[in-house]
């Protein structure tokens, strides 16, 4: 019995991804590689809670067409974000009209989305999903720490929320597609008393080491079964921390194995501080990225680790650790 | 959970996490807050003399005057986006100054504006400037009463 992975029975195919960011990320090392690269960031909506919830929207709408499912055929959409009461994903969703789960596991959510789609179809409940999720900085900013205009310095730990969405189309058609979705492994809440709101990757590094630790041990796994570990959002700072984490449990990590999507949305001249964050991070670097890799045939077998730090501006003030939390998906190219 | 209710397990990881996280330039922080916040200053006594001087203004408002004028570049400065890459070069240095306190009150009334004049701008324009307000007023008072007080029995 495996404790926290689900290895798929069914072919799930992966057949449409689509990706979209905002101009300061379309100008990152990964620009090349995003489906669309905004030129103007509240994309001529009236707030910036509704212009994340447009860029969504268009990226969902780009899935299904890149999919060729005609968007009342769609089963399930489940789709998160960071802001309160999930705004941008719920009317993104309105938008759609078909049958939506809202999630939140805050940077974590598209490989959350991910497992829930892939176990709705692989139990027979759906035949086809959209997992998706998004951020944007000036949402996520007035959000969770100040004003935009605000004159203020951040510590060289803390994080730059990516502008940016990713949508992947998942089903069981028997056609080939760029790759497949093979297992999922259900994170722990993982708190090891990280208090720096600003610190993000130091809280979560735990979290995404549990998880792999979990995925490899439920497996009998290890690196060298991937091409690729790709961690979401724990940055340069985090992601040395994650080495060093499961080196000491033991686990030969080669460096050149382990990739993290906030740290290569952006260069360092960008001045992101520790590297990319948010929920539309690992989307858009998987759809745009990860899955383009794996359908040119660079890569066989991926895992894609996503993770969340859970605080809310209310933990925080109330001066509460930071819990955090890692999904990991198998990705494997299909044949 | 306080520091020393901590397991040995998280005391250890507190101590890698701060052994591998850089810290803050410090040196290139200070020169940076320094010179930007002397400018600043510097500005301010142009004004004060070309109120003194020029506009001939009475003994005692020049002060005033330079307060206002001060107060109106930072708020432009905030509407014209400018003042949030001063503040993450110089730090203290563009925040200190009076010029600081007027983007801390724009800066929340640009933002929240799309929230409405009454809970939008009414409601947050002192979330940042607030606590500030609260604490330097409180402390104002302790101190006047503490002076008082001394007075009297002197």
């Amino acid at each position: 019995m495996m404790k926290q992975t689900i290895a798929f029975n069914r072919r799930l195919a992966l057949r449409a991804r689509a990706s979209c960011v905002g101009p300061k990320e379309g100008q990152g090392p990964l620009g090349w590689c995003f489906d669309r690269v905004l030129e103007d960031d509240l994309l001529g909506q009236a707030t910036w809670e509704l212009a994340e919830s447009e860029m969504l929207r268009r990226t969902v709408a780009l899935c299904l067409e890149r999919g060729n499912l005609p968007p009342d055929k769609l089963e399930l959409l489940a789709s998160g974000d960071l802001l309160n009461q999930l705004m941008p994903s719920c009317f993104m969703a309105r938008a759609f009209g078909r049958p939506f789960m809202g999630l939140y596991g805050a940077c974590s959510t598209f490989v959350e989305a991910m497992i829930l789609c892939g176990a709705m179809i692989d139990g027979g409940y759906r035949r086809n999903a959209v997992c998706a999720a998004s951020s944007h900085f000036c949402t996520a900013e007035r959000q969770f720490r100040s004003p935009l205009e605000l004159g203020t310095q951040r510590p060289p730990s803390a994080q730059w929320t990516a502008t940016a969405a990713g949508a992947a189309l998942i089903d069981t058609d028997k056609s080939p597609a760029a790759a497949r979705l093979t297992g999922g492994t259900i994170g722990r809440v993982i708190d090891y008393e990280v208090t720096d709101a600003n610190h993000m990757g130091a809280a979560m590094a735990p979290a995404v080491a549990d998880t792999i630790l979990a995925h490899f041990a439920d497996t009998g796994r290890d690196f060298r079964d991937f091409d690729r570990v790709i961690t979401g959002d724990l940055g340069w700072i985090g992601r040395n921390l994650l080495k060093a984490l499961l080196e000491e449990r033991g686990v030969a990590v080669p460096d050149e194995k382990l990739a993290d999507c906030g740290a290569s949305l952006f260069s360092q001249e960008q001045d992101p501080h520790a590297g990319g964050s948010g929920c539309g991070c690992v989307a858009s670097v998987s759809c745009g990225y990860v899955l383009r890799r794996i359908e040119e045939g660079a890569w066989e077998r991926v895992l894609l680790v996503a993770s969340g730090a859970l605080l809310s501006p209310t933990s925080s003030q109330q001066g509460q650790s930071i819990p955090g939390i890692a999904y990991a998906a198998a990705l494997e190219a299909d044949g | 959970m306080n520091n020393d209710k901590k397991t040995a397990e998280h005391r250890r990881y507190d101590r890698m996490v701060k052994a591998m996280t850089p810290g803050s330039d410090d040196l290139h922080g200070y020169i940076r807050a320094f010179w930007v916040g002397g400018l600043i200053c510097a500005i301010g006594q142009v004004l004060s003399l070309f109120g003194e001087k020029v506009l001939g203004l009475p003994e005692g408002s020049d002060g005033m005057f330079t307060s206002i004028a001060l107060i109106f570049l930072g708020v432009l400065l905030t509407g014209l986006g400018v003042y949030d890459d001063i503040g993450r070069y110089a730090g203290a240095g563009s925040i200190v100054p009076i010029t600081g306190f007027a983007n801390s009150m724009a800066a929340p009334a640009i933002e929240f504006r799309r929230e409405g004049l009454v809970l939008g701008v009414g409601a947050k324009l002192f979330t940042v400037a607030g606590p500030v307000l609260v604490y330097g007023l409180s402390a104002s008072i302790a101190a006047g009463v503490a002076w008082w007080l001394i007075g009297g029995m002197a």
